[in-house]
């Protein structure tokens, strides 16, 4: 428990940093706190309550909004936090992915790419095949992982057996999963009839994952099955033989080839399980949530999840955490525009200063001594020794 | 001039690396700075030079007190330095090297290389340093290179000259012509400051000396005293510097290498058809000096190396084109040159680091699974076993010494059923005790009946170990000899000249 306290002590200062100075650009950035500026009292004043009903709004939509209990029960108020984990289980999926490449000494940029083949595999299967209820949703969600366990194990094979640094042919194979999804979106197999835009069939109610609170809510059990498999990492890095060759790897690919262990192995095996991974979530977000493969299904998880893996210092836990915080600011963020018209471009800036002083610990640690404090620099840069 | 540092006191963290240290050094004098690795002679160098800063203490320079924040200002002050680990670009010419930082340039930014080759030439025939400022640095041999270094620091008119470690990639001739050209360097009125561990020289060249135990100055000695006395102090104890071993009991060969060649990725040659046998119960020693094939052959002992012909058997079994898995298991140690590069996984615990070749096997592991309990409870023992100085099994590697390293190293690789045991440069940068300790352990392996083959630059550690010695050269192995033979013999040896050519020319 201490350990876990102290890993978590630079991420929770670098987001309050991050809140701290996002406060100072949402005061900054508005015209009516701007008007106020010749007279320090009231320009304090509407500068706090600007801010702070900002971060109230951002807090409203994404963990628990008061105004949405009318006449209901208050359970009703947790609407927002419902959206805040749908949205939190596959990005954590795409956080694990980058963190287990993270693990090998592989930067994983493409769980967007990867995202992508899980989603279509998914989608596919979920709208295409008529398959019993429970079934249909295990087939469906392999599919998405063999596709994007493939499409990531490709990046892995070209490292290892060419040298081809995989941020590079990460970066690549993103544009062509996005352009390859638009393409097939508009074959006849994937159009949905009756319709000319990018749209899939939706799949079939066989094939949805089971909502847990009622239809009411999105919550699903995506959520829980993220949270196992983030279980399942940690298992697998710390009480596999696999996983202590991916760490050796990763922390020191020359002394581990010394030792006997195959480097080539590694970084494919690695690339093939963090594809999987992206998939997994791609798949739980179509049939967990929007039950329809679009052109915009992937968002930005994929690109979020670079994030999320690094304020979660690539250990499951940290992840976890991350994902759930930055579905929240990505789920509040939208409210907090509609409430208070922050522009919810707000949260962009927060989110990269989380990352700017947890890339950056010196920042933090030059003015703050903390004791035994652990540099979150090392894992930011590990990724690169390709 | 005259440098004086009066009780320099540097701190990293808890650790102290330089304790109130008083050191002077006057015109014309030769002062060397006698210590183990890790004894602090380094920061307090970098101190000087303006890498580092003390925290507290005072450098003055002519009785002047200076602050130095950089090397910009080190050089100001009239200080250069020649550091272990040359500060040289490769593929620039030598003059474009030493005016690198201070160019001059002309019409149109055009570099100005002629007056900086005058200066060359002359301070090069002032010391007769023969010195060529056209050559590319990288055609040069590691002497030349060193000389380089020197004339930069004269160039830009050091009145102060600081040696790091100025010998340990030198050949014994080499050697010889460097401490030459330094006492020439004393006539001409520097100073100079020469740090280094290692006797012989040490009381070869300087004038004074100064002892450094653990960041304290422990004593001066004049160069007449005698080396155990030094040894003594350098360690702290009585040292005995010869490891006691027995006649070698001679078993069946164990390695048997036949015109092996290895090339590079380019298809250049690094290793030229070399042949060689180990037998059970021996060790041989592979000489010369660092950079002439040696990391190169002994990579290829556990398949490490591509673009590899010839033969290498081990107990009649072919290992080339083998995985280094199955060199393992064919029963080869191996201790890498680098034990931070390719020996640790500085990041791993000491336990994990135990087992990073045999993390596969029981107890460790079953199906798959991994068992970190069964990997601490042995790494207990051998801890133990080999004497590894750690609070606990699960501190990280980077928190041992560079002896203890080493021992893990050893430890893991020792604790296999192994017949050859392949060993590169095994006790560099340790410190005396560890020395010993590895030296010890190595005849151990030997009298049970192990091949040991050996990769040594350092001449002292070669005689100590070696039943027969082998010398290479440019890649190729130039002689086998006996143990018997002279240091100055094995030094000629080391720099190509071939003894029997010229007998018989």
């Amino acid at each position: 428990m201490k350990l876990i306290a102290k890993k978590a002590i630079l991420p929770l200062i670098a987001f309050g940093l991050a809140l701290f100075v996002g406060g100072l650009v949402i005061g900054f950035t508005d015209s009516r706190v701007l008007s106020k500026i010749g007279s320090p009292i009231s320009f304090l004043k509407i500068f706090a309550s600007t801010v702070g009903n900002a971060y109230l709004a951002l807090f409203q939509g994404a963990i628990y909004d008061p105004n949405l209990v009318e006449g209901h029960s208050f359970l009703t108020g947790f609407y927002p936090l419902s959206q805040t984990v749908v949205n939190a289980a596959p990005l954590m999926l795409c956080g694990l992915s980058v963190a287990i490449a993270f693990k090998a000494g592989l930067f994983n940029i493409g769980a967007q790419g990867q995202f992508i083949f899980g989603a279509i595999g998914a989608s596919y299967v979920g709208f295409h095949y008529e398959l019993p209820i429970f079934l249909h949703v295990v087939v469906a969600i392999t599919a998405a992982i063999i596709l994007s366990a493939l499409w990531g194990g490709f990046v892995g094979l070209l490292k290892a057996k060419t040298g081809a640094h995989e941020v590079i042919v990460t970066i690549m194979l993103n544009y062509i999963a996005a352009n390859f999804l638009l393409w097939i979106l508009g074959t006849s197999t994937f159009l949905r009839p009756g319709r000319l835009d990018p749209l899939a069939p939706p799949v079939k109610d066989t094939a949805r994952l089971p909502r847990l609170f009622g239809d009411n809510y999105s919550v699903n059990v995506g959520i829980f099955i993220s949270i196992v498999v983030a279980f399942l990492f940690w298992l697998l890095l710390n009480r596999s033989t696999w996983g202590f060759k991916t760490r050796a790897v990763g922390a020191n690919s020359s002394a581990a080839r010394t030792a006997g262990i195959s480097v080539q192995r590694i970084t494919i095996g690695t690339m093939l399980i963090a594809g999987g991974l992206s998939g997994l979530a791609g798949a739980i977000h179509v049939l967990g949530f929007q039950y329809e493969l679009t052109s915009d299904t992937a968002g930005s998880f994929g690109f979020d999840a670079i994030t999320v893996a690094l304020l979660g210092r690539g250990g499951p836990v940290g992840v976890v955490l991350a994902s759930l915080l930055f579905a929240g600011l990505r789920v509040g963020g939208t409210t907090m525009q509609a409430n208070v018209q922050v522009p919810v471009e707000i949260v962009l800036v927060i989110q990269a200063l989380v990352v700017l002083f947890i890339a950056a610990p010196g920042l933090i640690t030059r003015y703050i001594k903390i004791k035994n404090l652990e540099s979150g620099q090392e894992m930011a840069s590990k990724g690169w020794n390709g | 001039m005259s440098l004086e540092l009066r009780a320099i006191t540097k701190r990293f963290g808890g650790l102290v690396a330089n304790d109130a240290i008083d050191f002077a050094v006057a015109d014309g004098e030769i002062h060397a700075i006698l210590g183990e690795n890790g004894a602090g002679k380094s920061t307090l160098m970098n101190i000087v030079y303006g890498l580092l800063q003390q925290d507290s203490g005072t450098i003055s320079v002519d009785g002047k007190e200076l602050t130095i924040n950089s090397p910009l200002d080190s050089l100001a002050a009239g200080i250069g330095m020649v550091h272990q680990h040359f500060m040289l670009i490769p593929v620039f010419t030598v003059a474009e090297n030493i005016v690198l930082g201070h160019e001059k340039t002309g019409f149109f930014g055009k570099l100005d290389l002629a007056t900086a080759r005058e200066e060359i030439l002359r301070i090069s025939q002032e010391f007769n340093f023969d010195v060529n400022p056209d050559a590319i640095v990288e055609e040069l041999p590691v002497g030349i290179q060193q000389r380089v270094e020197i004339i930069r620091a004269l160039i830009y008119d050091a009145k102060v000259l600081i040696l790091d470690e100025p010998t340990a990639v030198l050949t014994p001739q080499e050697t010889d012509e460097l401490l030459n050209n330094l006492k020439k360097l004393r006539e001409s009125g520097r100073a100079i400051v020469f740090i280094s561990h290692k006797l012989r020289e040490v009381k070869a060249i300087a004038d004074k000396i100064t002892i450094i135990r653990r960041g304290k100055v422990v004593g001066t000695a004049s160069p007449s005293a005698e080396q155990s006395e030094l040894a003594s102090m350098m360690v702290g104890r009585e040292v005995d510097l010869k490891v006691d071993k027995e006649a070698a009991k001679l078993g069946s060969e164990v390695l048997n290498v036949q015109n092996l060649t290895i090339q590079d990725h380019t298809g250049r040659t690094l290793v030229n058809n070399i042949s060689f046998q180990v037998k059970a119960g021996e060790v041989l020693a592979i000489a010369g000096v660092q950079g002439n094939g040696q990391s190169e052959v002994a990579e290829a002992m556990l398949g490490l190396r591509e673009h590899v012909a010839g033969s290498v058997k081990v107990d009649g079994q072919e290992i080339i084109g083998k995985s280094v898995v199955d060199c393992l298991d064919l029963g080869i140690a191996y201790v890498p040159e680098s034990r931070e590069l390719d020996g640790l996984i500085s990041s791993f615990t000491i336990a994990e680091n135990l087992v990073l070749d045999t993390h596969m096997s029981a107890p460790y592991s079953k199906f798959g699974r991994y068992f970190p309990d069964a990997v601490k409870k042995v790494a207990q023992e051998r801890v133990a076993e080999f004497d590894i100085r750690a609070q606990s099994v699960t501190d990280t590697a980077s928190s041992l010494s560079g002896g203890n390293k080493q021992k893990v190293v050893l430890a893991r690789e020792l604790s296999r059923p192994v017949k050859l045991v392949v060993v590169s440069q095994p006790t560099r940068g340790l410190d005396v005790g560890s020395i010993e300790f590895v030296h010890e352990r190595l005849v151990a392996e030997r009298n049970d009946g192990k091949a040991v083959l050996l990769f040594s630059t350092e001449l002292d550690e070669v005689y100590a170990l070696a039943d027969r010695i082998a010398i290479m050269f440019k890649g190729e192995i130039i002689a086998i000899v006996e143990p018997s033979i002279s240091r100055e013999e094995l030094g000629l040896y080391m720099a190509g000249v071939s003894l029997h050519a010229e007998v018989s020319a």
